[in-house]
């Protein structure tokens, strides 16, 4: 059993070493950019998996925390000097906070009628990023946003940017996997599976999808403060509507509710418009083929392809051989 | 005495649905609510439980009494024993037999889960078999079981069933009414709704008659199932 065990536990820890194994190996800055971008975007599509995909309330606001969150970074960060990981703390703070007050009643609603009130919120959030300037200087931007400094060390090259970004994101991962195996998290599946059942099996529904809003939106906020320190310059135009979809595209191809799909989503959709850039203008025409493709195709199930029979053979035999040896151990 | 309703008026929007209701539940009982499509059945329960407020009149429950108002919540009510098996079934298709079991069980300790399960597996032996398999895969009479089960997981003193024999074959109907006195005979009290008036009130202790929400009538089951009135309503007569 306990050997067992310790081999389950292996997979992930590899796994872990390999992506902190990126960051040293790789010393390309652009392909170290793209790992950025990764990082955050798993954290934003991981999140909004919380309330979209675990919990079924689908949003189509998320650029919105994103945002609130880069600006509370970023003008923490200006204006008091604190250290970045405060700024971090402050920027989940403000995008969570924000997320229950929108939540509390935007959360009364349901289905296409929650997504529209989402939309709206988000293009809320964005005409007061470009209208209140005063505060977050308006088109023209927030620039000379200072660096996180850690443990002493000034985080400049790509390379410590993607151990930082990793290390959040790997954070965050973990957060949310084990909300997922908790009993809340069993709380947000039956909320989505049937509301009416779960009321009267004594969850107080409204309660705990505002609460998952809330900690879906923290957790954004984190991934805006992630972006504003890492760009040194942020401006309401990162943070429109487009990208929500965006968002909420990369949640749906994933599988609504399983999260190492988000993750392997926002790579896909974020390293494919980048490989494409070379075919200039038709880039984001068979871009858009390609995401027909995959939504398509992602129904797929992988044992019907030629290649997957062929897998799973191969997968099985070796299960077989295992089971064989473990055995004769036994014996 | 386990419940007393006195005026209890609910509306929705300008919808007068209920009025002026009078109920009470006695410990151990099964009560029947009956009545006619539209009557008001489900509302009541409904407003009962806690997930549509009560406009006007007053509630006793197990000794606490409850206003008119928004304040009362049906999560609130379930921690104080009283579950409500919805119409319908609404089961969680996606999660197993087992995991909706878990569910019904939200308010409870952990260590007092496996002895409701064991509760629960003894009275329905189809769900023992089937518990590792999605809900969604049952059949219409298992599900309801399954229903019935997960309402029963949160130990209940109070359990009221909307509308059990709703889409089931005569023969599943008859052991969905004997399983019903069994889990009475176990020192749960039932409040019933249903169409099927005739299974109803030979199992009930007592019934209520609702027409377009009023109180129609009332007695023990064997008055109201010899009644002229409800013979001429309800049971084709």
């Amino acid at each position: 059993m306990k050997i067992q065990k310790v081999k389950k536990g292996i997979l992930p820890v590899l796994l872990i070493a390999a992506l902190y194994g990126i960051p040293f190996c790789v010393k390309n800055q652009y392909m170290l950019r793209i790992g950025v971008y990764v990082c955050i975007y798993s954290i934003l599509a991981c999140s909004l998996n919380l309330i979209s995909g675990v919990c079924g309330q689908v949003s189509m606001g998320h650029a919105a925390f994103y945002g609130i969150g880069a600006y509370a970074s970023a003008l923490v960060a200006i204006h008091f000097g604190i250290n970045w990981v405060v700024c971090v703390i402050a920027a989940a703070i403000a995008a969570g906070v924000i997320g229950v007050l929108i939540g509390i009643p935007a959360l009364k609603l349901s289905g296409g009628y929650l997504v529209i009130c989402t939309v709206g919120f988000g293009e809320l959030v964005r005409l007061i990023l470009l209208n209140w300037v005063s505060l977050t200087r308006g088109p023209m931007g927030l620039v000379n946003i200072p660096r996180p400094v850690l443990f002493g060390v000034t985080i400049k090259s790509g390379s410590q940017y993607m151990v930082v970004a990793l290390t959040l994101f790997l954070l965050i991962y973990l957060i949310l996997h084990n909300i997922l195996n908790s009993k809340y998290g069993r709380n947000l599946k039956a909320i989505r599976e049937d509301e009416i059942a779960a009321e009267t099996m004594g969850i107080h529904v409204h309660r705990e999808k505002v609460i998952a809003f809330a900690i879906a939106a923290a957790m954004a906020g984190a991934a805006g403060s992630l972006l504003a320190h890492y760009m040194l310059f942020i401006s309401p135009t990162i943070f429109v509507g487009d990208f929500s979809t965006n968002i909420l595209s990369m949640v749906v191809l994933g599988g609504m509710g399983f999260m190492p799909g988000s993750v392997i989503a926002a790579t896909l959709l974020t390293v494919i418009p980048e490989t494409l850039r070379g075919l200039d203008k038709y880039r984001m025409l068979i871009y858009g083929f390609l995401l027909i493709g995959l939504m398509l195709g992602k129904n797929v199930s992988w044992e019907t392809t030629a290649l997957g029979r062929w897998g799973a053979g191969i997968w099985g035999k070796i299960r077989q051989r295992r089971g064989l040896k473990e055995g004769d151990g036994k014996v | 005495m386990l419940l007393e309703v006195k005026g209890m008026n609910t509306f929705y929007g300008n919808l007068h649905a209920i009025w002026d209701i009078d109920i009470q539940v006695e410990e151990r009982e099964v009560v029947a609510l009956i009545g006619s499509n539209g009557a008001g059945k489900s509302t009541l329960l409904k407003t009962i439980a806690g997930s549509i407020p009560m406009e006007r009149g007053s509630m006793v429950y197990d000794g606490k009494s409850f206003g008119p108002g928004y304040g009362r919540k049906a999560s609130m009510m379930v921690k104080m024993g009283m579950t409500l098996c919805p119409e319908g079934r609404h089961i969680f298709p996606r999660m197993t037999v087992e995991e909706n079991l878990k569910m019904g069980g939200y308010t409870r300790k952990k260590g007092e889960l496996s002895a409701g399960y064991d509760r629960v597996y003894s009275l329905f032996d189809r769900l023992k078999e089937r518990r590792s398999q999605p809900a969604g895969t049952l059949s219409g009479g298992e599900q309801q079981m399954l229903a019935i089960g997960r309402a029963l997981m949160s130990s209940p003193r109070l359990l009221m069933l909307d509308e059990p024999s709703l889409g089931l074959s005569p023969l599943l109907t008859e052991k969905i009414f004997e399983l019903i006195l069994e889990i009475r005979n176990q020192g749960t009290t039932i409040l019933l709704v249903e169409q099927n008036a005739v299974s109803a009130l030979s199992v009930a202790n007592r019934g209520y008659v609702l027409k377009v929400g009023h109180i129609t009538g009332s007695g023990t089951g064997k008055e109201l199932l010899e009644s002229q009135e409800i013979l001429d309503s309800y049971l084709g007569g």
